[in-house]
């Protein structure tokens, strides 16, 4: 049966919409095309027209929930071209919010995670939880979202006892609820054998196709740029690089988890051992003419920002590879030889983090060459008809 | 009487279309907060859509970029009538930073009719909660 659903570009639960293109034999999917560029607002070429001040407020808004990853990625390869460091408790600070946002961004993903999985109440429960982070964010910051915090030397605001101690009491509530859902996330049956076996990912693919973050981590490859090449204050702050040996989605989702708990104690060292000085030295208003490419451990993967200057008050070129771009390729080859039913699931499991609005897929059946646009919402349908039923192969030993 | 009905109906269940334009996801995000338990839009009756057919207000967040252009009109048109626009966030009222990159339109009111505009980068949920408020105000 052949029927064209041609349902809008945008889908209400997961805000990261692409056009995906996928061959089917009827339920496995044989082939995968990503569709991208809907939402090409064109920020490189608008960052050579503005000044190097100018550009942190553009490269916060290239995403909303790694906002601090993209100016921190900036304003390190700005510092390097104008030959300046920032103080350290500047330093800390920065990489303290940098922390807080991987904490939001993570248990946003958790959320959206049990939401793929049709887990909707865990979903709530964990945006509840979530707000903690954002009213840190707000203590610290006075934003919710775009922080702001950086600025070329340093950071732009500073923090007083009062607020370490309220950061402080937040956290240990938000860590009593980690657990929780740590507890609820990896035991509850039906969540676990949802996500066990889906979207496998093996170590060798993970390498060659150039997968980063949580993605790579969870296929066993123990790589991070916080501790590879470490910036900030990382090579100051004990922390491990959280691995998981099955591949899939629960693996991934097993990653994400204790990455939280690193998260905490991270920012627990932060604050305990905050130096006291200046927050921000004086930058020159231009760099020498110079290029520099920057690396960060955003949240989703390494995040590169590739700067050259010419001697002037704006950039002459500005490239940012998002980590999510890092991921497109690697995801292809996670779709392959899975179920249709498993394609939100699979796609939500990389964190994508396109700021675009199309959710459609469309499906090309191998035996007649014919295409239909299927939207998210009639997959989602799908997948919950498909499921409950079905006999799957598990591959996949539980990792906890 | 069947005024006072549909009035009455209207009042207390405005369904809501979410729809990045070309956002950056924070307003996204904001929205999508005020729908979980600490904002908790669900009291009031707001339920958000999966699709324009069944929605009576659409919340656009983004600078209308080219690519978009055509699908927002679409969605615009695909709304049922009575249908309301809010323009969440600063770039679907004018641009916002992106004013001046070669992909971006500007403010969505320049291809649909605006009902609210919600200011704020990113809006913040209890924002969005005020601005279906002033939309229900109008009605």
């Amino acid at each position: 049966m052949n029927f064209q659903i041609p349902i809008g570009p945008q889908h209400p639960a997961l805000k990261e919409p692409i056009g995906l293109r996928i061959t089917v034999d009827g339920e496995i999917i044989r082939e995968a095309d990503l569709r991208l560029g809907y939402n090409h607002r064109g920020i490189e070429k608008l960052a050579e027209s503005k000044t190097w001040i100018q550009n942190i407020y553009l490269m916060e808004r290239i995403c909303g929930i790694c906002s601090h990853s993209h100016t921190t990625c900036y304003v390190q390869g700005v510092e390097k071209l104008m030959e300046i460091q920032a103080p350290k408790r500047g330093l800390y600070i920065r990489t303290l919010v940098a922390e807080l946002e991987r904490i939001h961004s993570h248990l946003l993903w958790l959320g959206v995670a049990g939401h793929e999985a049709g887990f909707d109440s865990f979903f709530m429960y964990v945006w509840r939880d979530r707000e903690i982070v954002m009213d840190i964010l707000e203590i610290i910051s006075g934003n919710r979202v775009h922080y702001a915090i950086n600025t070329i030397g340093g950071v732009r605001r500073d923090l007083d006892e009062l607020q370490v101690k309220n950061i402080l009491d937040s956290l240990s509530v938000l860590r009593k609820r980690s657990e929780y859902y740590l507890n609820l996330g990896t035991t509850e049956p039906s969540f676990v054998a949802r996500l066990a076996g889906v979207g496998y990912l093996s170590k060798e693919d993970a390498l060659a196709l150039c997968a980063v973050g949580p993605t790579l981590r969870a296929s066993g490859v123990p790589m991070d740029v916080r501790k590879d090449d470490p910036y900030a204050v990382y090579d100051e702050v004990p922390f491990e690089v959280c691995t998981a040996d099955t591949g899939d989605v629960l693996g991934r989702t097993v990653v994400r988890i204790k990455e939280l708990f690193q998260s905490y104690n991270i920012i627990e060292y932060l604050l305990k051992n905050l130096p006291t000085g200046p927050i921000a030295v004086r930058a020159p208003r231009r760099p020498k003419s110079n290029e520099v490419v920057s690396r960060y451990e955003a949240p989703r993967g390494e995040n590169i920002h590739y700067i050259k200057s010419n001697g002037t008050e704006k950039p002459e070129r500005l490239k940012v590879r998002a980590p999510t771009l890092g991921n497109y390729a690697a995801t292809i080859k996670m779709l392959k030889n899975g179920f249709i039913a498993d394609v939100p699931l699979i796609f939500a499991a990389i964190d994508p983090c396109i700021c675009c609005a199309e959710r459609a897929v469309a499906i090309v059946d191998a035996r007649t060459g014919q295409e239909k646009i299927v939207s998210t919402s009639s997959l989602k349908q799908l997948k919950q008809n498909v499921s409950p039923n079905k006999e799957r192969k598990r591959e996949v030993v539980w990792p906890l | 009487m069947l005024t006072k009905l549909t009035r009455w109906s209207r009042l207390k269940s405005p369904w809501i279309l979410h729809l990045n334009t070309g956002a950056c996801n924070a307003c996204d995000i904001e929205v999508v907060a005020a729908l979980t338990p600490r904002f908790d839009v669900e009291r009031f009756g707001i339920l958000l859509k999966a699709t324009p057919r069944h929605a009576d207000v659409i919340i656009c967040t983004g600078p209308a970029t080219r690519q978009m252009k055509d699908r927002l009109i679409r969605i615009y048109e695909q709304t049922p009538e009575p249908k309301f626009v809010i323009a969440a966030g600063a770039c679907a009222m004018s641009g916002c930073v992106y004013r001046g990159a070669y992909n971006v339109i500007g403010g969505i009111d320049q291809l649909i009719p605006v009902d609210v505009y919600v200011p704020g980068c990113p809006v913040r949920p209890d924002a969005v909660i005020d601005a279906v408020v002033k939309l229900l105000n109008k009605l």
